[in-house]
C-alpha cells in the first residue's frame, strides 16, 4: 500500500494502480472515456487530466492524464484544479464537436456515460459553428446497430473487440475521420459483440432488439437474475415494460462475469415473449385440445399424485422445481431429465467436484491460469465465457514479461506491444477447429478416441509413468512440461463432447498435476446447462432417462410428470415417442411449446426465467439467486408451485425446505436476503425512482391508475415505490448513482474498481471437498465398430441452446443443420461445399461443410435445433448424396477459420 | 581536413559514388577501425564523448539514447537499428539529400549504430515518395553485401547486420518514431506511450534505437576522423555540421551542410543569397513546420540548439521556411494547421479533434467571415493542443506556429476580421 494525496486529502492506495483507478475506487469523481476497469489504460481519449505535484512546495504543477500515470507513494495531485478542470471541459468541447446532440432519440440517452461525463466536466453551450463531420452507418447484423455520428472515438469498441479475440471490427482511417465499423457491411463476427452496446460509452454501438421496442432505462422494471443459457450462471439485469421483457444487460459479478457476456445470453431471451408461451392448463384428449379451469386443473393434477408416477426433472429448471417434483413423487421415482450419457458424465463430474485433489475455478480464477489445456470441449460454442476468459489466460506471459520490464499491467497497449505474440501456453485437443485456434499454442484435431490417448499420455507423462501416445512423444512430454511448470496450471473438460473418457483423462492429468505439484489443481468440468449441477446433487445416479422411459414403454411406471424438459433431446426420438404413447398419463410443466408439450396429456404453464424466483447451480458447484423480474400476466405459475399444492407460502420457504432435507444443499438459504436489510419492512422497489407513465400506459383500457401487482413473496415490489438497498449489491438490479446513470455507474458499488461489490455476493459455493480420489481407469473402447466416420458432435452458441433458439435476434444467427468433414473424405465421397446428404440413410438431412482441419475420417455433426436425432446417431456415420435439396436452410452465416475453399 | 563530412561526396549532378569510389574517399574507413579492435562500448564512448545529438529534431544526445539499450546476457538478444528517413517535416528535404547525394554514408552509419547495440537487423524506414532514395539505397546495400560490409561476420567482426529498405505507406506521423515502430509492425501508424521507450521495448516489443538519417551520417566521420576533429568543426556550443535548408521567397533556396554556431544571417544571406528582389523578409520558421516564428531582429542569432531555444523556437532539423512581406502570415499559419490537422492519426482528443477547429477557423478567416470570438477559440488552442496535454508531439508542434503567429502577426488577424477579407489579396 502506498499513500497518495488527492485535493489535501491522503488515501491509501495500491501503488500498481494508475490515479485514475484508485480515485474511482475510494469514490472520487473524475471523468474519463477510454480506460476501461477491465482493458487498462490508453491515454486516447485525455479527459481524465490533474494536476499533478512533485512535491509539496510545487505550487505550479503539471498536467498529467490520471489513467496514465502510478499511483507512486507520495504522489500529490489535484482533481479539483482550475487548469485541470478547464482541461477536461475542453477535451468534452472536442469530442462534442460533431456528435449529433440526439439524445431525446438515442437508446442510450438517459444511461449514456458521455452525458454524465458532459455534464460531470461542465461543458455546456457549444460554441462550434462549423461544418459536422458525419459518416456512413453499417449493417452489423441482428445484434447490434450502428451509428456512427455519435462517436467520440474512445477506442473502446475495437480494444474491447480485441480482448474478445474478434478481427472484423476495426478503426479505420485517421484524424477526425477515424471510423469504426467491420471492412464492409455485414454480420459481426464476435459471439461477444453485445458487449459494444455496453462499452461504447455513448450510442454508437445499440441493441437492435431493445431498439426495435424502446424504453428508456428509468423506465425498465429490473431484478438482479441469471443467466440460463449455459452453465456458467452469468449475472444479468433484465429490463421489463408492458409485460414484455425488452432487453439483458450484464450485471457485474467479480467472481463470474465481471463486465462481459455472450451474445447467447444477451440476446437469447425472447423466448420469454415468444407466441409459443404456454399460457393456460390444458389437456389433451383424443389430440383435442381442451383449456381447463382452476377446478380442472386441480382435479387433474389430483390424478398424479399417486406412487405409480415417476417424475423427470430439469437442467434448466430451478433447484426449487426440481425439489418440488422430487417431493411430488419421491426419491426413488425422480429421475434425470438428460441424456444417459451426460448423466453418467455429470455423475462422475459431481464426484470429481468433492475431491480434494481439484479445485473448480471461477471465470476470475481461470483467468489467472498461465497454462490450459482443454479435452473435447468447443468451449465458444457450449461455455462462452469460459473462451473469452481463456482469452485472458493467455495473457498472463504477457503481464509476466511487462513484470520484468516493470511496464505496469495496466498500460495495456504498452504491454501488448512488449509481448507481441508471446502467450501463455493453452493446448486444444478438439474434434474440429474451434474460435479458440487463433490463440492456442498447440491445437491437436482428432476424435475423441484418439484426443483421450492424447490426453491418457500427456496424464502418464506428468506422473513419469509409461507414455505410449498416438503422437509424437514429444509433443506429449512439451506439454506435460508446460504444464508441470506452470503455476497456475488448469484443465478443462466437460460434458459436450459426449465422451466420459475425456473427463477420465482429464481428471488424470490434473491429478497427475496435483500430485507432482503437492496442491489442488484447476480442474474445470463444464455441464451443458444453467442447472445440470444442481438436478445431478439431486437425482440418484441409476435414476436415468433411460430406465425412466423403459419403464414407462413398459408400464412399470403408469403416469409421468416431465418438468420443463424437451424429452426429445435428451434421447432417441423412437424412445420418447414410445414411452409417451404406452404411458397412461403424461404431465408436462413447461413456459414454451415443445415436442414434448404436444405429446402431452396434460400441460401446466410454468414462468420463465424472469418471472420467478428461484436458485440455480453452475459448473463450479456455485449456488445462486435469480429474482422475479416481472410478473407473468396469464395463469403461468412457478412449476414449484404447481407441485406443492399450498404447501409454501413463498419461493423462500421452499428454498429454505430444499437446504434443510436435500444433501449438499445447506448453504442454499444463505442465498436468500436477510429480512433486516429492508427499512422498516419497505421493500426494495423494482422500478426506478424516475419510472414513467404509471398512471398512463394502461389509460387505453381504464382511466384509472390499476393497483401494482402485489409480490407477496420477495423482499422486491412491483413497484417505484419503496428504499432502493443503494449500499446493499446483493438486490442490485440496475446500478444507478447519483451523477453516473450509465453502468459505469458499478464503480460506485464496488469495494475497489474490479472488487468485490459492497456487502454483495458471488453466490454460495455448495460442495464440500472431502474425498480422495484416485486414477480413473480409462475405458476407451470403440464400440460401434460400423464403417463409416467418426462422429463428432458439433455446437453452435446460437442454435445448440433450446430456449434461446427460440430468440428472433439469436435466430438471425442460426445455421441448418450440417455434417463437417475433411477435404479428402469429400472427395473421396464426391462431395462439395453446400451438398446435401443422408446421414446413415435415414437419419436426417444435413448441409455438407467441407473443413480443412477436420481429422480424416471423423464427421463433425452439428445436429441443429434438434433437427437431427443426435442420440441416435451412434459413434460412426455413413454420408449419402441426395440428389435434391429439400432443407430450407443452409449454413450461410456459418463462422469457421477453416472453411474449405474449392480451387477453380 | 574534411570540413564537410556529411556532404563531401555529393555532387547531384552526377550519380553518387559506387562503392569504390567511395571507399577511395575514406569510405567505410570506420568499418575497418572497428573489425581492428573497437568494441561495441569503444564506440558508444567515442559517441558520447562526440557530443552527436539527434539532427532529426528533439536533439536528443545519440550516445546517450544508445547507452539505455539493455545489454548484458539478461538483455533480449534480438535488438533493432531503425533509420528514420520519413522526412515529412514540412519544408524539410536534408535527409533526402543525403540518401539521394551519398547512400553509402549512411549505411555506414547504421552498421556503427548496429554494431554498437549489437542489433543484427535494421531498417531504413523511408517515405514513400523518395523513390529516387529507395533506388539509390537499395543499390548501394547490394553493393556493401558484395565487399562484405553487410551479411554475416562483417569484416572478421563476428558482427552480422542486415539492412532492409522499407518504405512507408505515408503519414506525417511515421515521423514519431514510435509511431514508425507501429507502422513498420504493419499496424496503425499511432504513437506508442512512453515509458517505455523504444529503447527497451521497440519493434516487436525488442530494444530498438531509432535514429534520424542525418543523425546516422555523422557516424562515420565521428568515428574515422575522432572526436577532436568532430569538435573542431563547429563554431558554436554544439558539435559537428548540419544541413541547414531554405524555401521561400528567396533567391537561391537549397540545402548546404554548414559547421554548428554560424549567425542566421549568413546563411540567409550569404548561403539564401537574400530575399527576391522587391520583398523583405516577415518571419521565418528556423527548423520545419512545427517550430515557432522568428523574426529579423533575430537574424544575428547563431543556429545552434541552445541559442535557438532561447528566443522561444527550435533549431528542429535545421531546415528554414521564410515569410516574406507580401504574402499573408494568416494564410500561411492556416496552410499549417490545414497540414497537422490533416495528419493527425485520430487518436487523442485535442490533436484529432481540435487541430480540424483551428483549421475551420483559418478557412474563415482567410474567406473573410473570421470574427473576435474565433479568434479566441484559436489562442485558446494554443494551449489546450499544447505538451503534456495530447498524447505524443504532433499537436504541440502545430501550436509552435500557431502560437508564435497569433503572437506575432495579430494585427494581420485583426484586419482579416475588420476588412472582412484578406488583407493580402489584391
Amino acid at each position: 500500500m502506498a499513500k497518495i494525496v488527492i485535493d489535501g486529502v491522503e488515501y491509501e492506495v495500491n501503488p500498481d494502480n494508475n490515479l485514475l483507478q484508485e480515485s474511482l475506487s475510494h469514490g472520487l469523481d473524475l471523468p474519463y472515456f477510454c480506460w476501461h476497469p477491465c482493458m487498462g489504460s490508453v491515454g486516447a481519449c485525455r479527459q481524465c487530466a490533474v494536476k499533478q505535484y512533485r512535491d509539496a512546495d510545487d505550487e505550479n504543477g503539471t498536467l498529467v492524464m490520471a489513467c496514465m500515470t502510478p499511483a507512486a507513494e507520495g504522489s500529490i495531485i489535484s482533481i479539483d484544479d482550475e487548469q485541470a478542470r478547464s482541461m477536461r471541459e475542453k477535451v468534452i468541447e472536442s469530442l462534442m464537436i460533431s456528435h449529433p446532440h440526439d439524445c431525446p432519440v438515442c437508446e442510450e440517452g438517459g444511461e449514456c456515460h458521455l452525458q454524465d461525463m458532459t455534464l460531470m466536466s461542465g461543458h455546456n453551450y457549444r460554441r462550434y459553428d462549423k461544418k459536422k463531420i458525419t459518416h456512413r452507418n453499417q449493417y452489423l447484423g441482428p445484434f447490434i446497430n450502428h451509428e456512427m455520428n455519435r462517436c467520440i472515438t474512445c477506442y473502446r469498441c475495437v480494444r474491447f473487440y480485441e480482448y474478445a479475440g474478434g478481427k472484423d471490427l476495426t478503426v479505420q482511417a485517421s484524424h477526425h475521420h477515424t471510423y469504426f465499423g467491420r471492412h464492409e457491411d455485414g454480420v459481426l463476427e464476435s459471439e461477444f459483440s453485445g458487449n459494444l452496446v455496453e462499452v461504447c460509452p455513448t450510442g454508437v454501438f445499440t441493441d437492435k432488439a431493445f431498439s426495435a421496442q424502446y424504453a428508456r432505462k428509468w423506465d425498465l422494471q429490473t431484478a438482479p437474475s441469471l443467466c440460463t443459457g449455459c452453465s456458467i450462471g452469468c449475472n444479468i439485469t433484465p429490463g421489463e415494460r408492458y409485460g414484455s421483457l425488452r432487453r439483458v444487460v450484464n450485471r457485474y459479478n467479480s467472481e463470474i462475469n465481471g463486465y462481459f457476456i455472450c451474445d447467447r445470453g444477451r440476446f437469447g431471451f425472447d423466448y420469454v415473449n415468444s407466441d409459443e408461451r404456454i399460457k393456460t392448463p390444458f389437456a389433451r384428449i383424443d389430440s383435442k385440445i381442451k383449456d381447463l379451469s382452476d377446478e380442472e386443473t386441480m382435479t387433474a393434477l389430483e390424478g398424479y399424485n399417486n406412487s405409480e408416477v415417476i417424475g423427470i426433472g430439469s437442467p434448466r429448471a430451478t433447484n426449487e422445481s426440481n425439489y418440488a417434483l422430487r417431493s411430488f413423487v419421491g426419491e426413488e421415482n425422480f429421475y434425470a431429465g438428460i441424456a444417459d450419457n451426460d448423466n453418467e458424465a455429470a455423475h462422475l463430474i459431481l464426484e470429481l467436484s468433492k475431491d480434494k485433489a481439484f479445485h473448480t475455478p471461477s471465470i476470475k480464477e481461470i483467468e489467472q491460469a498461465d497454462a490450459v489445456i482443454v479435452l473435447g470441449e468447443d468451449l465458444t460454442n457450449v461455455a462462452a465465457r469460459i473462451a473469452l476468459a481463456l482469452r485472458q489466460s493467455v495473457r498472463n506471459k504477457a503481464k509476466e514479461l511487462a513484470k520484468d520490464f516493470n511496464i505496469p499491467t495496466w498500460q495495456d497497449a504498452a504491454v501488448k506491444e512488449l509481448a507481441q505474440h508471446d502467450r501463455s501456453p493453452l493446448i486444444l485437443l478438439s474434434g474440429y477447429s474451434t474460435r479458440l485456434d487463433d490463440i492456442a499454442s498447440d491445437s491437436l484435431i482428432d476424435s475423441s478416441e484418439i484426443l483421450t490417448q492424447i490426453g491418457a499420455a500427456i496424464a502418464d507423462q506428468i506422473a513419469s509413468k509409461n507414455v505410449s501416445a498416438p503422437i509424437d512423444e514429444e509433443k506429449v512430454s512439451q506439454i506435460a512440461e508446460q504444464l508441470s511448470q506452470a503455476e497456475n496450471p488448469l484443465v478443462i473438460a466437460g460434458t459436450s463432447s459426449g465422451d466420459i473418457n475425456l473427463i477420465q483423462a482429464a481428471a488424470n492429468i490434473a491429478r497427475a498435476l496435483c500430485e507432482r505439484k503437492g496442491k489442488p489443481i484447476n480442474l474445470c468440468l463444464t455441464v451443458p446447462e444453467a442447472n445440470s449441477m444442481g438436478l445431478t446433487m439431486m437425482v440418484k445416479k441409476e435414476n436415468t432417462l433411460g430406465v425412466a422411459l423403459k419403464k414407462l414403454e413398459n408400464g412399470k411406471a403408469k403416469k409421468v410428470v416431465v418438468l420443463e424438459n424437451d424429452l426429445f433431446r435428451r434421447a432417441v426420438h423412437a424412445d420418447v415417442e414410445a414411452a409417451l404413447e404406452k404411458c397412461e398419463g403424461a404431465l408436462v410443466i413447461d413456459h414454451i411449446a415443445t415436442a414434448t408439450t404436444e405429446k402431452a396429456s396434460l400441460v401446466l404453464p410454468s414462468t420463465a426465467f424472469s418471472e420467478h424466483e428461484g436458485s440455480y447451480v453452475n459448473y463450479e458447484g456455485r449456488a445462486q439467486l435469480s429474482f422475479q423480474v416481472h410478473k407473468n400476466l396469464d395463469s403461468a405459475l412457478p412449476a414449484w408451485r404447481w407441485l406443492s399444492a399450498d404447501q409454501f407460502k413463498s419461493v423462500e420457504e421452499i428454498t429454505k425446505r430444499c437446504s434443510k432435507e436435500l444433501q449438499g444443499f445447506a448453504k442454499l438459504s444463505g442465498l436468500l436476503p436477510e429480512l433486516d436489510h429492508l427499512v422498516a419492512g419497505i421493500k426494495i422497489p423494482r422500478q426506478s425512482h424516475r419510472y414513467s407513465g404509471r398512471t398512463a400506459m394502461k389509460a387505453n383500457l381504464n382511466v384509472h391508475e390499476p393497483k401494482q401487482p402485489v409480490d407477496d413473496e420477495s423482499v422486491m415490489s412491483f413497484s417505484m415505490e419503496g428504499v432502493p438497498l443503494t449500499k446493499d449489491s446483493t438486490i442490485l438490479g440496475a446500478s444507478w448513482s447519483p451523477a453516473w446513470n450509465s453502468n459505469q455507474s458499478i464503480s460506485k458499488f464496488q469495494e475497489e474498481i474490479n472488487g468485490e461489490l459492497k456487502q454483495g455476493r458471488t453466490g454460495e459455493l455448495i460442495l464440500e471437498r472431502n474425498s480422495d480420489g484416485k486414477y480413473l481407469e480409462i475405458n476407451n473402447k470403440k464400440l460401434d465398430v460400423r464403417s463409416g466416420l467418426k462422429v463428432v458432435i458439433a455446437y453452435q452458441i446460437f442454435g445448440s441452446e433450446e430456449l434461446s433458439a427460440k430468440s428472433k435476434s439469436i435466430r438471425g444467427r442460426m445455421t441448418g443443420a450440417y455434417v463437417a468433414v475433411s477435404p479428402s473424405d469429400a472427395e473421396d465421397l464426391s462431395l462439395k461445399q453446400g451438398d446435401e446428404v443422408n446421414l446413415n440413410e435415414d437419419e436426417g438431412r444435413v448441409i455438407v461443410c467441407i473443413r480443412t482441419k477436420i481429422k480424416k475420417g471423423t464427421a463433425a455433426v452439428y445436429c441443429g435445433d434438434n433437427e437431427i436425432d443426435r442420440h441416435a446417431l451412434g459413434g460412426i456415420v455413413t454420408l449419402n448424396k441426395c440428389e435434391n435439396k429439400v432443407s430450407s436452410h443452409g449454413i450461410q452465416g456459418l463462422i469457421v477459420s477453416d472453411l474449405y475453399e474449392e480451387a477453380y | 581536413m574534411v570540413v564537410k563530412p556529411l556532404t563531401k561526396n555529393i555532387d547531384m549532378s552526377r550519380p553518387p559514388l559506387d562503392i569504390s569510389a567511395y571507399e577511395n574517399n575514406d569510405g567505410y574507413q570506420s568499418i575497418k577501425a572497428i573489425a581492428g579492435g573497437l568494441s561495441p562500448a569503444d564506440v558508444l564512448q567515442i559517441v558520447k564523448d562526440s557530443g552527436l545529438k539527434g539532427r532529426g529534431g528533439a536533439g536528443f544526445p545519440t550516445g546517450l539514447k544508445w547507452s539505455f539499450v539493455p545489454q548484458g546476457d539478461n538483455s533480449p538478444s534480438q535488438k533493432y537499428f531503425v533509420v528514420n528517413g520519413d522526412e515529412m517535416e514540412p519544408g524539410t528535404f536534408k535527409d533526402r539529400l543525403l540518401m539521394e547525394g551519398d547512400p553509402h554514408l549512411l549505411i555506414e552509419g547504421i552498421i556503427i549504430g548496429a554494431y554498437t547495440i549489437q542489433a543484427n537487423t535494421a531498417y531504413i524506414f523511408l517515405r514513400g515518395e523518395y523513390k529516387v532514395s529507395e533506388r539509390m539505397l537499395k543499390k548501394a546495400i547490394s553493393e556493401a553485401y558484395t565487399k562484405g560490409y553487410l551479411g554475416k561476420n562483417i569484416q572478421g567482426t563476428g558482427f552480422n547486420l542486415d539492412i532492409i529498405v522499407h518504405t512507408s505507406a505515408g503519414r506525417y506521423i511515421c515521423g514519431e518514431e514510435t509511431a514508425l515502430l507501429n507502422a513498420l509492425e504493419g499496424k496503425r501508424a499511432n504513437p506508442r506511450a512512453k515509458p517505455p521507450f523504444p529503447q527497451v521495448s521497440g519493434l516487436w516489443g525488442k530494444p530498438t534505437i531509432v535514429n534520424n538519417v542525418e543523425t546516422v551520417c555523422n557516424l562515420p566521420g565521428i568515428i574515422t576522423y575522432g572526436v577532436n576533429w568532430y569538435h573542431s568543426l563547429t563554431k558554436g556550443n554544439d558539435h559537428g555540421t548540419k544541413l541547414f535548408g531554405i524555401s521561400g521567397k528567396i533567391k537561391r533556396p537549397g540545402c548546404w551542410e554548414l559547421p554548428l554556431g554560424i549567425p542566421i544571417r549568413e546563411l540567409l544571406e550569404d548561403y539564401g543569397g537574400g530575399m527576391r528582389d522587391g520583398l523583405g523578409l516577415r518571419a521565418f520558421l528556423p527548423g520545419g513546420g512545427s517550430t515557432d516564428f522568428m523574426l529579423p531582429e533575430h537574424l544575428d542569432i547563431k543556429l545552434d540548439y541552445d541559442e535557438i531555444a532561447k528566443v522561444g523556437s527550435r533549431l528542429a532539423t535545421g531546415t528554414m521556411i521564410l515569410l516574406d512581406d507580401q504574402t499573408c502570415p494568416v494564410g500561411m499559419v492556416g496552410n499549417l494547421m490545414k497540414f497537422f490537422a490533416h495528419e493527425s492519426c485520430g487518436f487523442c482528443t485535442p490533436c484529432r479533434d481540435g487541430l480540424p477547429w483551428v483549421d475551420e477557423i483559418f478557412n474563415e478567416f482567410e474567406s473573410g467571415r473570421g470574427t473576435e470570438k474565433d479568434l479566441g477559440i484559436l489562442h485558446e488552442h494554443v494551449d489546450y493542443l499544447g505538451p503534456g496535454r495530447t498524447f505524443c508531439a504532433l499537436a504541440p508542434g502545430a501550436t509552435a506556429p500557431l502560437g508564435s503567429g497569433l503572437k506575432y502577426f495579430s494585427e494581420d488577424f485583426k484586419k482579416h476580421i475588420k476588412e472582412k477579407r484578406c488583407p493580402y489579396e489584391h
